[in-house]
């Protein structure tokens, strides 16, 4: 039973007519722990969590959810997932508190244990003053923790969450994301999709990269931006200095030589001690006598881990693939 | 521990449907009374028709066997009411496949017809009020029932389970465009018709030929028939038995196509 995957996919094939969402996709998750599906847009990452929580038939392959089949056991299945969609579906004209006992009530609850479920999830995603209020005078955060909320309500032995932060604030995301981060603490597996490479690294212990329906890496956060080479330190100059001075102050600083991007006045730095290296480029900048308008520290973002994995920025929109 | 489960407690998982659909059919009267523009029409509508087709179209239409035009209409404004309030069944069930509400429900281990059979529930039920606010408006304009009150229960019970028939059509089209805005249209689109080539507003006597031959099998002329003899008196068991046929037929048609389609449709659902 511990040995068991709660979450396991052999050669998962979905078509949408002509074209392939899925095309041949293997996932392992133990119990208890959290993998991050992250890729761009069209990538298949919601087709995928849709055949895991039943919701469509795959073309290929076999899906089990807790050793059970997702399609011959859909019902069991749905006994053990909790979903949490990439819309917060939650009815807005009910209060939270009403649509947690309902998904309780509908889940299988008795009454009084969905209204005791409902009153625990309210305080523990910190809604409870707001648990008489219809949800549509909710914030978008306060929604999308309803919505996972709504996810928990059955206890289920497997959370998926379908790009939980999407369309929320900075504030709202930190906020979901420190509660996601005690849940998985508290054992529960969860698969989470993501097209931000730092959601997967806060809260994934393993991430699957996936591209067109296909996986392309696999691996810790650390390991998929080893393979990107750490980050970069982006410099740029005052209005008239020359760019070529600065990059020449800072040569020999990182891992590998400054890059100048003349017209923006932008000297990059490759480097793989991220914040280490700060001391000394103010050091550097001292010495050579130079100021800067503007310094940044860039992680790798999933836009650097994709363009090193595929050759491709996320951004070029996938033509007929995917979707 | 809040996220363990051990302690929560399931009902059986067999014989879910009754459960489910009341708990469904409770979100959806909530809904009704919560949505301020919705009860507001919900409300004002049935009684604009009531005046409406009183005071505008009485005076000109003299119907065989009835000395006020609102005892010829009311059986019809009641259907021509529950047909329009249906429609909106396949708005909301179109809304809650646009926005993920029905994943959600799919997603559950309920039973499937659940969330149709709550909808429709929901429906019955604001059309017992509808048809109980139209009667007490009727008459106060001088309705009055001519059978008695046991027919005048029966004309009721028989309009609520024509609601019942109507719902399940629209759900069906609901789950068919998956557009709010479609549904909406499309519903309108299919009722206006019926009514209007049905025994609703005039006698179908006056209609031409060709279209006598429609109105006549129009299965709203012949429940709006049977609401009128249970209203007026008169015989009344040909056509109550009539209409309750074409309720009938309407259902095994409409249930199961509904409940089919309620799982492929979500399934050729595009991800996002």
């Amino acid at each position: 039973m511990t040995e068991q995957p709660a979450i396991e996919t052999l050669g998962l094939v979905k078509r949408f007519g002509a074209t392939t969402a899925l095309s041949g996709v293997d996932l392992r998750v133990p119990a208890g722990a959290v993998l991050g599906l992250l890729g761009p847009n069209g990538a298949g990452k919601t087709t995928a969590v849709r055949i895991l929580t039943t919701l469509i038939r795959p073309d290929g392959g076999h899906a089990r959810v807790t050793g059970l089949d997702v399609v011959r056991q859909a019902g069991a299945v749905r006994r053990a997932i909790g979903l949490s969609g990439q819309f917060a579906a939650v009815d807005g004209y009910l209060t939270g508190r009403e649509n947690l006992v309902m998904i309780g009530r509908l889940s299988g609850l008795r009454r009084v244990a969905a209204k005791r479920r409902a009153a625990d999830l309210l305080e523990l995603f910190d809604l409870t003053d707001r648990a008489g209020r219809t949800v549509r005078t909710y914030s978008g955060g306060m929604r999308r923790r309803l919505d996972v909320a709504a996810a928990l309500v059955a206890a289920p032995a497997v959370l998926v969450l379908d790009e939980p932060t999407t369309g929320l604030d900075p504030r709202a995301r930190l906020g979901l994301w420190r509660l996601l981060g005690e849940l998985t603490a508290r054992g529960t597996t969860v698969l989470l999709t993501t097209q931000y490479l730092e959601e997967a690294d806060r809260l994934a212990d393993q991430i699957v990269v996936l591209d067109r329906g296909q996986v392309i890496a696999t691996g810790t956060a650390e390991q998929l931006k080893n393979r990107v080479g750490g980050g970069r330190l982006e410099l740029r100059t005052r209005p008239g200095d020359d760019p070529a001075l600065l990059a020449a102050a800072m040569t020999g600083l990182g891992s590998a030589t400054p890059t100048v991007d003349a017209d923006a006045g932008l000297v990059v730095v490759p480097v793989a001690d991220g914040p280490g290296v700060l001391p000394d480029v103010a050091a550097r900048l001292a010495a050579a006598g130079l100021r800067v308008s503007d310094l940044a520290l860039r992680r790798p973002s999933l836009d650097d881990v994709f363009l090193a994995l595929t050759g491709r920025p996320t951004t070029t929109p996938f033509v007929g693939s995917s979707r | 521990m809040t996220t363990g489960g051990a302690d929560l407690v399931r009902m059986p998982g067999a014989g879910r449907l009754p459960a489910d659909t009341a708990t469904v059919t409770g979100r959806n009267l909530r809904r009704l009374v919560r949505v301020p523009t919705l009860i507001a029409f919900a409300t004002a509508q049935p009684v604009m028709f009531v005046l409406l087709f009183t005071y505008a179209w009485g005076g000109a239409i003299h119907p065989p066997g009835v000395t006020t035009y609102i005892d010829y209409a009311l059986p019809g404004i009641w259907v021509l009411a529950i047909a329009f309030g249906a429609s909106q069944t396949g708005v909301a069930i179109a809304d809650d496949l646009t926005t993920g509400m029905i994943d959600r429900f799919r997603a559950l281990p309920m039973a499937r017809a659940a969330v149709l059979a709550g909808r429709v529930t929901a429906d019955a039920v604001r059309n017992l009020f509808v048809l109980v606010l139209m009667t007490g408006v009727a008459y106060a304009i001088g309705f009055r029932f001519h059978a008695g009150p046991a027919a005048a229960l029966t004309a009721i019970g028989l309009a609520l389970a024509v609601g019942v028939a109507f719902s399940w059509i629209f759900a069906l089209l609901g789950l068919l465009v998956r557009d709010p805005e479609s549904a909406g249209i499309g519903g309108l689109l299919a009722v206006i018709p019926l009514i209007f080539t049905s025994s609703t507003f005039v006698p179908v006597a006056t209609f031409p030929g060709w279209l006598q031959a429609f109105a006549k099998v129009n299965p709203i002329t012949v429940t709006v028939d049977a609401l009128r003899a249970l209203c007026l008196g008169g015989p009344t068991s040909a056509y109550v038995w009539h209409a309750l046929a074409w309720i009938g037929v309407l259902l095994a048609v409409a249930i199961p196509a509904a409940v089919i389609r309620y799982r492929p449709a979500v399934g050729r659902q595009r991800p996002a």
